[in-house]
């Protein structure tokens, strides 16, 4: 990473200035106007050497920051951008699997524990007639085979089952691999961040020497134009901010109070 | 445990909409909807692909997401409401949206049910039947 100083060159800037500002006061008095004129070619010579210079060094800043976050010019798979967006790309992709497999598992699952629930309601009761002496002998035998049945189904489904419920704990191993995704990409997001601010600091030296002041009124009135309009935000991350309703309970207290 | 209101029959057969952007979440609303009995169901990925089908297909009910691409939750649920044919259609909202501005926006445009992601089958179920009880009043 390139070191950005912003203010090494700013007293000496500064402080030439001022001379060379005392310089033409003094020619002013004497009157030479020739003299006059040196001076004032002198003030924007420095000027402009010291605007060249900054400007140089915004220049290898921005270079700089752009070969260190691996950015090229444009988003190419290569850049770090790229690469950003691939990697969150990945994580969709691996949380959509995740979700679907761990759906394909439960589906298959509960059929199997409705089949064992039912063929023990259903066995329950011809037992309650045994019990009550009233099943007639070849019912008894036909209750016997069920039971038998019953015995072999019931096992050959909790065992698929149990593999289905460890398999979904298994499809949930996305956790990791996209944590790790996301937080290299909040890394890069912070990285940039970080340059930008750099760059900002050095364009704002260029600012100062040029004397440019930018309003930023524009800007907000813009903001305040676009809260008027309702759009989609998202989830929110934080329930305790205000206008952010915390869970359907709040949701049904709004409505309520809106007459629904 | 919830208890089933007598009271309100409930079309098991109706026809219902789900849209969603993100098909695991739409596959969720639809395994939900089937173990309270509805199986009639279709689906569509946002507003554009949805307004088509609820304008040709003879829908009860409609339930969407907020934020999709191409046409919004809430800029479908305007179309519906301003459309002739539609305008009676009930919509339920099922979103992640949970800004309280959001949510007045989506009751102004005549929305007939809200519920927040994440949420559970009860609430969903809950919603529904509140929606339908309203309705036969």
């Amino acid at each position: 990473m390139a070191e950005l100083q912003t203010d090494s060159r700013t007293p000496s800037f500064k402080q030439e200035m001022k001379d060379l500002a005392e310089d033409l006061l003094k020619k002013i008095d004497s009157g030479d106007l020739g003299k006059i004129v040196g001076v004032v070619n002198n003030i924007n010579e420095v000027r402009d050497r010291t605007l060249y210079d900054e400007i140089g060094k915004l220049t290898r800043g921005l270079h700089d920051s752009m070969k260190d976050l691996k950015t090229g010019d444009e988003l190419n798979e290569e850049s770090g951008m790229g690469q950003a967006s691939d990697k969150l790309a990945y994580v969709i992709e691996m949380t959509d699997k995740a979700a679907n497999r761990t759906m394909d598992l439960a589906e298959e699952a509960m059929p199997l524990n409705t089949e064992n629930l039912e063929g023990a309601a259903l066995l329950q009761k011809q037992w309650g007639k045994f019990l009550r002496k009233e099943l007639k002998p070849n019912e008894f035998r036909d209750l016997t085979k069920k039971i038998d049945n019953y015995f072999s189904q019931t096992q050959v489904n909790s065992k698929k089952i149990s593999s289905n419920l460890s398999d979904v704990l298994m499809a949930q191993d996305f956790q990791d691999l996209t944590g790790q995704v996301i937080l290299r990409v909040t890394k890069l997001i912070t990285e940039v961040e970080a340059r930008l601010v750099d760059l900002v600091a050095m364009a704002g030296e260029v600012d100062r020497i040029t004397g440019i002041y930018h309003t930023t009124s524009n800007h907000n009135e813009k903001l305040q134009e676009d809260s008027k309009y309702i759009k989609a935000e998202g989830p929110q991350i934080d329930t305790s901010l205000e206008g952010v309703v915390d869970g359907q309970d709040d949701v049904d207290d709004l409505l309520s109070s809106l007459g629904f | 445990m919830w208890s089933w209101h007598s009271e309100v029959a409930l079309d098991k057969n109706m026809k219902i909409l789900v849209v969603d952007d993100f098909s695991t979440m739409r596959r969720i609303v639809k395994n939900l909807l089937r173990d309270l009995g509805f199986t009639n169901t279709q689906e569509a990925d946002d507003g554009l692909t949805a307004l088509p089908m609820l304008q040709s297909g003879d829908f009860d009910f409609l339930v969407t997401d907020w934020n999709m691409p191409g046409m919004s939750g809430l800029d479908l649920l305007k179309h519906v409401r301003a459309d002739d044919k539609l305008k009676t259609l009930p919509v339920l909202m099922v979103t992640a949206e949970a800004k309280r501005d959001q949510i007045v926006a989506a009751a102004q445009a005549g929305v007939s049910g809200y519920v927040v992601k994440p949420f559970t089958a009860a609430v969903l179920k809950e919603k529904i039947e509140k929606i339908f009880e309203r309705i036969e009043s």
